[in-house]
């Protein structure tokens, strides 16, 4: 409740009650679910995954309209479900928004009485009003007399969004809800999702499978594998310190590794092939001879120029050949083989960097891994 | 112009549908919902009027209708009454033969709405019951129309159930398509004629009017 509520319409600034969402769901079958994460008032949470990694069952779960076997789900002071104590309440009872994949909007009912379906709670006379208000919020001023057959994608997806708003829920649940869009309108209305939520300050949940969307929406992303919550973070924690090479797989991180923690002069080293890698943090907790998946971000990938040297050259330079060169427009994608390991490494460079640079598949590279950016994974083997 | 059998046959077909009605809409979307094992074994038995001669179906309702037969009997314990040869008899006769025209049209329109449509309601607000009202039944309300003019057209037309139970007693069974078999029987073809066209005219007049109804909608599934 200590939120501060923004000069806006009336109806969206009636949605502006704090009270974060808090969901742990254990169960065995038939789909096999151990989710745990939270999601604060105002917090835009991102569930990424691949297709079958229980993204949507878990938003379901939430919604009241999937019944897991165990577990909790807490929304401010509420208790949705609560299995030990024989508690689960139907979505009726649950106020949340829910914008559905193809959006589920009423065929049958005009933009306006969509919205009004989800006013139940306001007197008859008000919610005319209230509804016109929500499509005006969602940029469909004069459009509520259309039904849904007459609205264009992107319409549709609004009306859906004013229609999940103006229940004036505790949580926002959002279910892919830009992939039935072309690219523009997709960006347009992830725009404005971004604006609508300095206005909303209720916890929003994103199922999405487009990392770029999360990344780009998101305070904090849960990566789900097989109804398992792996790792919860921001993306710059995720895409720099995953827990485990499934989540940087999953994460589509490349640049997992293996190697072998030595010691050398009474400093520990990382055994790597032939080359024995600084490492700035996280070694000291490990013991000779430990064998480690680390994992290093592209961007912690520093290709030595031919002309001149450049920053961090003299950090772990190491020598592979170009295995694979990919144009992507305005930036090359690079894969290095290496005698020693199955894995290779890849980043991206400029394509004219790597013109000037010389690189052709079968050359000789030389690369630093900087320091700071390789990330030890010791739970991945001790498991 | 029987008019005494063209009043039995309009109150069975008004009757049939309106007891139909809350039938096919309650299996119907049973049948469009539920998983279950046996399910085909259900709407193969609703779908067996369809396929059965009408003379044939009529003999084993003629025959489970008697007062020896388990359901004759608990009929007539029930009202007092037997049901060969009476209005009430042809009623439930032409609710059996009627089932599946009125129950597959409506389980064929509940299939059409995505299972998310509900759940959509429900995430709104609204009760199972007001999602029914106010989302599930305009959007069947095609597949219902249909049913109900498929079930009235054709009670109206029913010849064999109708006879084979019934019989033809004047003002109770004898039906507008039973009085066209006797005028023609009775050589009188100008009768039949007449009655043959009353006949077209109303099964016309009941399907125009009712695709009329179904047809005068602006929205479209997306």
């Amino acid at each position: 409740m200590s939120e501060p509520r923004s000069p806006v319409s009336p109806a969206v600034a009636s949605t502006a009650a704090g009270g974060s969402l808090t969901v742990s769901i254990h169960q065995a079958g038939p789909i096999p679910l151990a989710a745990d994460f939270h999601c604060a008032a105002g917090e835009l949470l991102a569930l990424v995954g691949p297709s079958g990694s229980g993204k949507t069952t878990l938003l379901r779960a939430i919604a009241g309209l999937y019944r897991p076997a165990g577990g909790r789900i807490d929304c401010g002071d509420e208790s949705w479900l609560d299995r030990d104590r024989g508690v689960a309440l139907g979505p009726q009872r649950r106020r949340v928004g829910i914008v559905f994949q193809d959006y589920a909007l009423f065929p049958h009912l005009t933009a306006r009485d969509n919205v009004k379906v989800a006013l139940g709670h306001l007197d008859a006379a008000r919610r005319n009003g209230c509804a016109e208000r929500w499509l005006d919020r969602v940029r469909l001023e004069g459009l509520g007399g259309r039904y849904p057959s007459e609205l264009s994608g992107g319409q549709r997806q609004r009306v859906a969004l004013a229609r999940a708003l103006a229940r004036e829920p505790r949580v926002l649940l959002l279910d892919e809800p830009f992939s039935a869009v072309d690219q523009v309108t997709r960006r347009r209305l992830q725009r404005e999702l971004a604006l609508l939520r300095e206005e909303i300050h209720i916890p929003i949940v994103l199922v999405t499978h487009d990392l770029d969307e999360a990344v780009a929406l998101a305070d904090r992303l849960c990566v789900l594998h097989g109804g398992r919550s792996l790792q919860s973070g921001s993306a710059e924690t995720l895409f720099r310190h995953p827990t485990s090479a499934e989540v940087a797989r999953l994460l589509d991180r490349h640049n997992v590794f293996e190697g072998e923690v030595v010691e050398e002069d009474g400093r520990r080293r990382l055994q790597w092939g032939p080359w024995r890698l600084e490492v700035a943090a996280g070694l000291a907790a490990l013991t000779p001879g430990q064998r480690v998946a680390w994992y290093l971000p592209d961007s912690d990938v520093v290709l030595h120029r031919r002309d001149r040297p450049s920053r961090g050259e003299r950090e772990n330079p190491v020598t592979g050949r170009v295995a694979e060169m990919v144009v992507l427009g305005g930036m090359t994608s690079i894969t290095l083989a290496f005698d020693h390991a199955r894995e290779s490494l890849r980043f991206d460079i400029a394509t004219h960097a790597a013109r000037r640079n010389g690189l052709v598949r079968g050359a000789k590279a030389q690369v630093s891994l900087l320091a700071s950016g390789i990330h030890l994974m010791p739970e991945e083997f001790s498991r | 112009m029987d008019w005494t059998a063209l009043s039995v046959s309009l109150r069975l077909a008004a009757l049939t549908c309106l007891f139909l009605l809350p039938v096919g809409l309650w299996l119907g979307r049973g049948l469009a919902r539920a998983r279950f094992r046996g399910k085909s074994l259900c709407e193969a038995l609703v779908a067996l009027p369809l396929v059965m001669p009408p003379t044939v179906l009529g003999f084993y309702l003629m025959m489970s209708f008697g007062r020896e037969a388990p359901f004759g009997a608990f009929w007539q314990r029930l009202t007092g009454e037997g049901l060969n040869f009476t209005f009430t008899g042809i009623l439930l006769a032409s609710l059996v033969a009627n089932l599946p025209f009125a129950v597959q049209p409506i389980q064929r329109a509940f299939e059409a709405i995505p299972a998310n449509l509900c759940e959509a309601a429900w995430c709104s607000g609204l009760s199972p019951w007001q999602t029914f009202l106010r989302i599930e039944l305009p959007l069947v309300w095609p597949g219902v129309v249909s049913a109900l003019a498929l079930t009235f057209a054709h009670t109206l037309g029913e010849f064999g159930v109708i006879l084979m139970v019934g019989g033809a007693i004047d003002g109770e069974t004898r039906t507008l398509a039973i009085a066209i078999y006797d005028r023609v029987q009775a050589f009188d073809e100008a009768g039949a004629g007449i009655m043959s066209a009353m006949l077209l005219l109303v099964s016309f007049l009941t399907i125009g009017v009712v695709y009329g109804l179904a047809g005068r909608r602006r929205w479209r599934r997306v």
